[in-house]
């Protein structure tokens, strides 16, 4: 097979492992390609691209814009601060009026589960979710399986802990998808109160206890504390103190030693060092988490491919 | 109908050693020259002609690479079956190099094209030339011709022609299909 089965690139829910297994595939060829004198070919000089971000993000959109430049795409960025959705145009509005000049592709962050779909129901364009709310955020959790893949080889049969604030996250639920439709075994680790008991569902292990956890794991994903949540806009507070979250979550160097064999380290961006991660640990041999920005890049530039290759031109 | 053989292998054995005669006629001692096989169908054909070449010209290496042209192509959105990439591997620079690119089949000269394109980003030859097992003349859409040829066919747009080689010996067979 050498086409997605998708037309968008809505979560992972809707890919096959065998889609997953094409990206991968693609993002070799694109590794190469962004390691050479030259990084970058001109596949995509015909089509053009916005960068619709209704919602702060830094890493995966210089990520999104630098595959997109890399495959000669001509691109357009918006950013929702200082445009006319501040004076209450809808979303399908803005979209139809940036798609009036011909463009293809929007790559949306929007801060509603479901934006991304809904919008590739409404409008002429190839769709890309770079994260929608709580809900999915589909490349960050191909890069990451990629980058283990990269790291040890395979997907299959890994244990693979994701470790931290699974509620506010949108990694955390692709990441599962993904890695169980390669053949991983995933478990969650956090406190209670950030573990919805509703994962439990999608047939994931659950733990409360960091130590058990990296006992069982191969990989452990460090997720963020997202500080920002902690205690507004309605006054919820997730645990009692960072201090307290980081002796029983953060993870050191002594948990590490204590475990007596290789573990792989990841974190999705931007580190809170010292809270969920120490800075030892983030900068240790076995932490992967620039490769995990690099694979970024790849990652994309296959996704931006695969779909601009089925945008038919006569 | 039955696909006519165009080469049989002991003719394709011999028209290699030709190819590799000229090859040493032109670059001497290849010493400032690479050969560079298009992926995919270039590339056994490059690499049982390199083995022969080293053989003839009593050189003892000739650096090779492979190149993919997939990214590079004008016509990846119009086609029917998606094209998969393959494998680019130049681990030297072709910074004024004289590069001998080399493919099993001529034929509209889209590949070629987007090839020269490709090449580009490895640095900039002193020269590039090109060597093809089969030109399949009187199709071509592009300007572009080779500078080492196996074998002219004719033969219309229904029709293919394949290259099939051998797992083990140096030789294979060219066939014409058509359908």
């Amino acid at each position: 097979m050498n086409e997605l089965s998708t037309n968008h690139l809505l979560g992972i829910r809707d890919l096959s492992s065998a889609d997953i297994e094409l990206i991968f595939q693609t993002a070799d060829s694109f590794k190469e390609v962004i390691n050479r004198p030259i990084r970058k070919v001109p596949s995509l000089r015909d089509i053009t691209v916005a960068n619709m971000f209704f919602e702060n993000s830094t890493r995966t959109k210089l990520s999104f814009e630098l595959a997109e430049k890399r495959l000669s795409a001509d691109v357009l960025n918006f950013s929702s601060s200082g445009s006319s959705v501040k004076k209450g145009e809808t979303l399908i509005d803005t979209v139809n009026n940036i798609l009036a000049m011909k463009v293809e592709m929007v790559v949306l962050r929007h801060p509603d589960p479901g934006a991304a779909a809904f919008l590739s129901r409404n409008v002429n364009a190839v769709v890309i979710n770079a994260g929608d709310g709580t809900h999915e955020h589909p490349t960050q959790a191909l890069l990451d399986a990629y980058s283990i893949r990269e790291k040890r080889g395979r997907v299959k049969g890994l244990k693979v802990a994701i470790v931290g604030d699974i509620r506010h996250s949108r990694v955390a639920l692709s990441n599962i998808l993904c890695l169980q439709k390669l053949g991983a075994e995933v478990m969650l680790c956090g406190p209670s109160t950030l573990i919805p008991r509703q994962f439990a569902e999608l047939g994931v292990k659950l733990s409360y206890d960091l130590d058990e956890t990296l006992a069982w794991c191969d990989v452990a994903n460090m997720l963020r504390i997202q500080l920002e949540r902690q205690g507004s806009p309605d006054d919820v507070r997730y645990f009692p103190s960072i201090r307290e979250y980081t002796m029983a979550y953060g993870l050191t160097r002594e948990r590490l030693l204590k475990q007596n064999r290789e573990i792989l380290i990841m974190h999705p961006g931007p580190i809170n060092r010292g809270v969920e991660i120490t800075s030892d640990v983030a900068d240790h041999k076995n932490s992967i988490i620039l490769d995990q920005v690099e694979n970024g890049v790849a990652i994309r530039m296959a996704v931006l491919f695969l779909l601009a290759s089925k945008i038919r031109r006569n | 109908m039955n696909p006519k053989t165009l080469i049989e292998s002991r003719q394709l054995e011999l028209i290699i050693e030709r190819l590799c005669f000229q090859l040493a006629e032109d670059h001497g001692d290849f010493s400032n020259t690479v050969l560079i096989g298009i992926q995919p169908r270039g590339i056994s054909f490059a690499e049982k002609l390199r083995t022969k070449l080293i053989q003839v010209s009593g050189c003892g290496n000739v650096p090779f690479g492979k190149l993919d042209v997939t990214f590079y192509r004008d016509d990846f959105r119009r086609r029917e079956n998606p094209l998969k990439p393959g494998d680019t591997d130049v681990p030297f620079s072709l910074e004024e190099k004289r590069v001998v690119l080399i493919d099993d089949v001529l034929y509209t000269g889209r590949t070629i094209r987007s090839a020269m394109d490709a090449l580009l980003a490895h640095g900039r030859p002193s020269a590039v030339q090109l060597l093809v097992l089969i030109d399949r003349r009187f199709s071509r859409q592009l300007p572009i011709e080779a500078d080492y040829i196996g074998m002219q066919v004719d033969s219309i747009a229904s029709q293919r022609v394949a290259v099939e080689w051998s797992a083990k010996s140096a030789s294979g067979k060219v066939m014409l299909f058509t359908s």
